[in-house]
């Protein structure tokens, strides 16, 4: 395993430090709660897309994108690519008018909820929200500390420092999660939004060096045909037979499911959202949802491929050489852990932490820890010098995902809790101090919900229940309330409870194959056994959007709607637009068959 | 007010840039370090890379950047 060399360390360090500059420039413009809560609502187009992507491109995501392809080959770009286009698109052409509102618009989307519907599903839906992206931060920053321990990159440090294990892990959660605090705490969104766009830049130059270099040591893309599978592939091979998909989905639920979450990941998760919400004016704020769009159509073929070639790589054995040279005889014996020889290509397998041996799952195979493929793709193909890039790749991930968790968390703490709940109408620079003690406290919470990860094993998988539970049903509102003028404030909270309550019974009464009660599910009683924990998650997603859309509805037909007036600027149908450009092709419309058309092509390469 | 963030970006890729082409060119010969990479000297030709394209983000935040200033005096102008 290779260490970190000086000039690993020299291009890592300067990264940490341009993070800190965006920082200590941005200070001085924080004179007011508007500046730091919404970067001054000034960002052009072009920044916002950048700072969404990068928001977007969270270490669990760029991790995830890696373990998928890993795990289910190339398939895995359509389901990302099904899973963010068409709501992306949705979100930039339809809701962003309504979300942005005017300049006086709603801050968060909380408020948003607020002043569509009522006081209690603004609060009701905040709650969930600091909730979720504080536990989301937590997992995000566990899950790295993990991968650089399992790298062994820092090593040199700690066998210098004589750090035991457990210390280096907290080190390791602590130190990003400070650099992070720091240029929140004094940049605020902006701070935050720079860095985004920074770090969106530092991935793909990251990864497109490990993908090629990845291919030229598989010997290409027939290389590649070689080394995996073949179903590996090929994306759509059996996609229309259930079962027969590497997934395990049959195509209608498929679409229909990745169609909800992508709506409950960009179109309602405020970490993302804020970005374009500080945009200069709605055009902008548009602009910045079809620009990500447009990204997302490329970016995660690169993760994907390189999680993909780690997987076909030969698995490394321990082996012994012996030689004879002059007589003397040479035992030359290269011993590799027992994790990394059960596993497959680099793809290492899971450790049972109590017994120090490979875990294996009911077919007898080796469980695989599939998010490790990008990071040792990425420890077995740089050289040093690049290996720091990588490295700058991998905290940048992590820090711009957290970022964007710490200031959704003081946006929404401060403008949905503090100034409904504590104070209302408080004076400006209050609100600015609290802002600042909220992105403090959001952090504490993250770490804390690191530190009870770390005790508790490893529930990275518990993301994806956070997300079916608290984005879900949010989704199903928004979508309802933005699109329906009939939808009311009872049957939004209605739907918001059911489709919460939905998800965790559910979660509570079935359990994947292969897995212990707990966290995995089964929590109350194990009713039914779905085949993976992919399938089951989706599965929650699926089910809790219905209920909620349901409930939304049953209940909205029965209470008073309000009238168009107090609607106005509210709801799609009521919103005004700015004038269509005369110009057709600049008009967003047409963007969005591009970047559509754009992502098919790119899907149907690989059939 | 706002600065454009291109002229950061730009900054710290040509500095990347600089860095790993200059590593690359000062390890050229040595194979054992390339090992990992196929043999080839991917510091050298990915910090070129990425050297140039600092270079063009960086002057395209320099033009943004007085596009910005120009606006702020001339908002000043009409406020005073």
């Amino acid at each position: 395993m290779p260490s970190l060399a000086a000039a690993d360390w020299l291009i890592l360090l300067i990264y940490c430090f341009f993070l800190l500059t965006a920082g200590f420039s941005l200070r001085p413009v924080m004179t007011a709660s508007r500046q730091y809560l919404q970067a001054g609502r000034a960002l052009p187009g072009w920044l916002c897309g950048m700072a969404m992507v990068g928001a977007s491109l969270g270490s669990e995501t760029v991790l995830g994108m890696g373990a998928a392809g890993a795990r289910y080959g190339i398939a895995s770009v359509g389901f990302f690519a099904l899973g963010s286009i068409p709501a992306l698109l949705f979100s930039g052409l339809y809701l962003m008018p309504v979300y942005y509102g005017s300049q006086s618009g709603p801050r968060t989307i909380p408020e948003y909820l607020g002043l569509r519907f009522d006081g209690k599903t603004r609060i009701l839906s905040a709650i969930l929200f600091l909730g979720m992206a504080s536990f989301c931060a937590g997992i995000a920053l566990y899950g790295m500390a993990r991968v650089f321990q399992a790298l062994h990159v820092f090593d040199q440090v700690s066998n210098r420092l004589n750090l035991p294990p457990t210390v280096f892990l907290l080190l390791a959660i602590a130190v990003p999660a400070a650099l992070v605090l720091t240029y929140v705490l004094l940049g605020g969104l902006g701070a935050a939004m720079y860095n985004q766009a920074l770090t969106f830049c530092v991935v793909v130059a990251g990864l497109a060096p490990v993908a090629l270099l990845g291919l030229k040591r598989t010997g290409g893309w027939s290389g590649l045909k070689t080394d995996v599978p073949a179903s590996f592939l090929h994306e759509w091979s059996g996609a229309t037979h259930a079962g027969a998909h590497s997934m395990g989905l049959d195509a209608t639920a498929l679409v229909f499911v990745g169609l909800v979450v992508g709506g409950g990941m960009w179109c309602t998760d405020f970490r993302l959202l804020q970005t374009a919400m500080a945009a200069k004016n709605v055009e902008s704020a548009r602009k910045a949802a079809l620009i990500t769009a447009a990204v997302w159509v490329f970016v995660p073929l690169l993760a994907i491929l390189s999680g993909l070639i780690a997987v076909g790589m030969p698995t490394p054995h321990t082996t012994v050489v012996v030689h004879n040279e002059n007589g003397a005889i040479y035992h030359e014996i290269t011993v590799v852990p027992p994790a990394v020889e059960a596993g497959q290509g680099l793809v290492p397998a899971k450790i049972d932490a109590a017994t120090g041996k490979p875990v294996t799952g009911a077919d007898g195979h080796a469980m695989l820890d599939y998010e490790m493929a990008t990071p040792n793709a990425l420890s077995q193909f740089l050289p040093m010098g690049l290996l720091g890039l990588g490295i700058a790749m991998l905290l940048g991930c992590l820090s711009s995902g957290v970022a964007a968790s710490a200031a959704a968390f003081s946006t929404v703490f401060t403008c949905d809790i503090y100034e409904t709940v504590v104070a209302k109408n408080p004076d400006d620079k209050r609100l600015l101090v609290v802002a600042r003690w909220a992105a403090a406290g959001g952090m504490l919470l993250a770490v804390s919900a690191a530190y009870l990860t770390m005790q508790f094993g490893s529930p990275l998988e518990a993301t994806m229940l956070v997300f079916a539970v608290v984005n879900v049903p949010l989704f199903a509102v928004l979508f309802r309330g933005a699109l329906w003028k009939r939808t009311t404030g009872h049957g939004a909270f209605a739907g918001l409870i059911a489709g919460v309550v939905a998800a965790l019974l559910m979660h509570g009464t079935m359990l994947p194959l292969n897995e212990q009660r707990g966290i995995h599910g089964g929590w109350i009683a194990v009713m039914g056994r779905p085949s993976n924990e992919l399938r089951f998650g989706l599965g929650i997603a699926g089910i809790a959007f219905l209920i909620s859309l349901i409930a939304i509805s049953i209940v909205s037909m029965r209470t008073k709607p309000r009238s168009d007036d107090e609607l106005n600027g509210l709801v799609r149908s009521l919103a005004e637009l700015p004038p269509a450009n005369a110009i057709w092709w600049k008009r967003p419309e047409a963007l969005a068959i591009a970047i559509l058309l754009a992502a098919m092509v790119v899907n149907l390469i690989f059939i | 007010m706002f600065y454009d963030v291109r002229i950061s970006i730009g900054m710290l890729f040509a500095l990347i840039g600089t860095i790993l082409a200059a590593f690359g060119l000062a390890t050229h010969d040595q194979a054992t370090v390339y090992a990992r990479s196929a043999g080839i000297d991917a510091n050298l030709w990915w910090g070129l890379v990425l050297l140039a394209f600092g270079v063009v983000v960086m002057s395209l935040g320099r033009r943004g950047q007085m596009k910005l200033e120009k606006e702020a005096s001339r908002k000043n102008g009409s406020k005073g």
